[in-house]
């Protein structure tokens, strides 16, 4: 089973699939899962696969059910504020080689991010289970945030798994939860990270999987999690797409993102997959360089594995013991990656590549001083990435005898950095020495 | 039930749970995580449980990610990594207990440790020390066919979990790829020693027998004789793990052999 993705029965009004990736046999679009080439499938306990029928069952039974796809459209319109704009960055483009740069403005979402768009789609899910209870794993608090922000509208209870330490260093996300009613529970097992987070709520679900949602924040994860996540977020890049064709009235280069467990980007990635023409890219976090065992490049430097129900590209040991991942955005510090990734990687369709905390913080700030826009730190790996990929095309224009700006670039900024500025201030050295802030800065909080 | 006749006569977990029950009494089987405190403590302790009235022991590979364990087994099997235990050495402790016992040594491991050393290799190695085969706590049989392969390749068992929410028809799928035993799940959550045995697991075991299952063992909460007693009224064997962990942590070998021996008495079964 090389490739067992089949186009799915209901997209006979995508343009892009007739001009399929791959020889036009075969369309990458609508992946439906379990598996991504020999990726994905589901590698959890047995007590846990019932509850994962149920909710493959009623997310393919929504998916045709007109009055969840109104329910979906509503509430991203008229909740989340969507369509999120296209915003051409003329000035942020002057340092990516003089190419036209667009952003695709998921910082402008309700809660600051694209996390949104899936943890309404989950929770209305979570819903129609007759589940009264939906679980989270957060490492920075935003799909905590955004989880606990899911449950308030639709009135589930809402528990959020966040690593101690990280509770510490995220005082004010932890707040932010429980200003929204949610219950933020300390995990103080192995490595306090996000994994152990994520184990963490895997053991409360198997415990009270009766009336409990896990609430996945990212495109990872048993089937029928990464088809799913990507669906909800493939509304990024159905936008970015229209917008583009009509502020551009082409369709772009290149498309970049930043990659974590990668829901971001499988979500903008998606609306351009079947379009040959556009070259893309995922940015991983390379912490402080691939070469110091300090990062989160999983598909860079991984090798694959099973963790958290998936089989895909894994940071891990000769033992097969997960490594912990490093990076200056608490997003992207994660030691898996989406499975869908992890394919589009080995039939190369995504070029996957790293950018380290000091080129994703140079993006940062060329960003807030060229656009007036601050990013997340996530973003700024993009950003960065694409600064790269600008430069490069610029190059491809001056050898074809172009112009530089008749080379397009979309950027998924993916969220805002409002929850970033201690990190930044600190980075900067923008704040004294002795201020409480410059202590909460080094600890990596993220305000 | 394919093969699972065939090959019951090479299972070394069947032919012990089978010994067992030609005593009129379930079989007891004891978990206890490599390396944790030491490897020789595992060892020592293995050969404990089975000098003490152990049929079959479960030697479990600590794993930076054990999604199925509470805190008990967690913090035991977090030590032995911090200790540096290496995966290798699950294969020395295998080969330390089979050599000067008769138990049915199995190994339970997360899926990820053997995939990294490659199916067939662990497998091979696995068999070469004697081992009976591998309890798969996040492997179904769904994605099991590699090691369906290196298992009859190796002649091991392949102990696959049943659980109070498998549907019918994956009892019945988990059962005719399981071999040896089927592990059933005694209620919806992790391990962890519980003041009473849920409802649920003389419901799973029958679910399993009526698939068909020639032998369904319990584990998850069972800590004491009583307990021991309860299930072995309706199971092919009892599963202990958390109380042998807190028992070697707070007691050492001694105090495993003592439970062991303890938790043996509970085997028997009155009405049989």
């Amino acid at each position: 089973m090389v490739r067992p993705m089949v186009d799915a029965p209901t997209t006979g009004s995508d343009e892009g699939t007739a001009d399929a990736f791959l020889q036009g046999d075969r369309s990458l679009r609508h992946a439906p899962g379990p598996y991504f080439g020999s990726y994905g499938g589901r590698w959890m306990p047995e007590s846990l696969i019932a509850a994962l029928d149920e909710l493959e069952d009623t997310f393919e039974k929504a998916k045709a059910d007109p009055d969840f796809v109104a329910q979906i459209k509503d509430l991203n319109k008229n909740y989340s504020g969507r369509p999120s704009l296209l915003t051409e960055a003329k000035r942020f483009a002057e340092h990516a080689g003089g190419v036209r740069v667009f952003l695709k403005r998921e910082d402008l979402n309700h809660t600051g991010s694209h996390k949104i768009n899936n943890v309404l789609g989950q929770a209305l899910l979570a819903k129609r289970m007759g589940k009264t209870r939906v679980i989270a794993e957060t490492g920075a608090g935003q799909h905590g945030v955004a989880s606990a922000t899911a449950a308030a509208l639709l009135g589930l209870e809402c528990v959020v798994y966040m690593g101690a330490e990280d509770c510490r260093r995220q005082a004010l996300n932890v707040a932010r939860m429980e200003l929204l009613g949610a219950t933020v529970i300390p995990v103080t097992s192995g490595s306090q990270t996000l994994k152990d987070a994520i184990n963490e709520a895997l053991r409360d679900w198997v415990a009270n999987v009766d009336h409990t949602h896990y609430l996945l924040g990212t495109a990872a994860g048993a089937h029928p999690f990464p088809a799913m996540v990507r669906y909800f977020h493939e509304v990024i890049g159905e936008e970015a797409r229209a917008q583009i064709l009509e502020q551009a009235g082409r369709l772009p280069d290149a498309v970049c993102a930043c990659i974590g467990g990668g829901s971001n980007a499988i979500g903008i990635f998606h609306g351009f997959l079947d379009d040959p023409s556009v070259r893309i890219y995922g940015f991983e976090a390379g912490g402080d360089g691939v070469d110091t065992g300090r990062h989160a490049a999983t598909i860079t430097l991984g090798k694959p594995g099973v963790l958290h129900g998936a089989r895909s590209y894994l940071m891990q040991d000769d033992d097969g013991q997960t490594i912990e991942s490093h990076s200056i955005s608490a997003g992207l510090d994660y030691p898996g990656v989406g499975p869908e990734h992890a394919y589009l990687a080995d039939i190369g369709r995504v070029s996957y590549e790293p950018i380290t905390d000091a080129e994703a913080m140079d993006a940062f700030r060329v960003l807030c001083r060229t656009e007036g826009i601050i990013p997340a730190i996530e973003s700024a790996h993009a950003l960065a990435g694409a600064i790269k990929v600008g430069q490069r095309l610029a190059a491809e224009a001056a050898a074809e005898g172009k112009a530089a700006d008749s080379k397009i670039v979309i950027v998924n900024l993916s969220g805002r950095g409002d929850k970033d500025v201690a990190t930044a201030a600190e980075w900067f050295d923008l704040l004294d020495k002795d201020s409480v802030e410059a202590e909460i800065g080094k600890e990596g909080e993220q305000l | 039930m394919t093969g699972v006749q065939d090959i019951t006569s090479t299972s070394k977990s069947a032919a012990a749970i089978d010994k067992a029950r030609a005593e009129g009494r379930a079989a007891l089987i004891g978990y206890l995580p490599a390396g944790y405190p030491s490897v020789e403590q595992t060892i020592a302790a293995g050969i404990a449980l089975a000098e003490n009235g152990a049929d079959l022991i479960e030697i479990g590979i600590p794993y930076s990610d054990p999604v199925m364990d509470g805190q008990v087994i967690q913090a035991a099997t977090t030590e032995a990594l911090a200790k540096g235990f290496h995966v290798r050495e699950v294969f020395d402790v295998v080969r330390g207990i089979t050599s000067k016992t008769d138990a049915a040594v199995l190994v339970m491991t997360y899926w990820n440790p053997v995939v990294r050393m490659g199916v067939d290799e662990f497998s091979r190695r696995l068999a070469e020390a004697g081992g009976a085969g591998l309890i798969t706590p996040d492997l179904i049989p769904d994605e099991a066919s590699e090691w369906m392969a290196a298992s009859d390749k190796y002649g091991l068992d392949r102990v696959f979990l049943v659980a109070p929410s498998s549907s019918p028809e994956r009892m019945k799928r988990t059962v005719d790829a399981s071999r040896g035993f089927v592990y059933a799940v005694s209620i919806m959550g992790v391990t962890g020693a519980r003041s009473s045995v849920s409802d649920a697991a003389e419901g799973v075991v029958a679910a399993a027998h009526a698939a068909g299952a020639e032998r369904v063992c319990v584990g998850l909460g069972v800590s004491n004789a009583g307990q021991v007693r309860e299930i072995a009224a309706y199971a092919d064997g009892v599963i202990v793990g958390t109380a042998l962990v807190a028992a070697i942590r707070d007691g050492g070998v001694d105090a495993v052999a003592a439970l062991t021996k303890d938790l043996s008495t509970g085997l028997t079964r009155e009405e049989a």
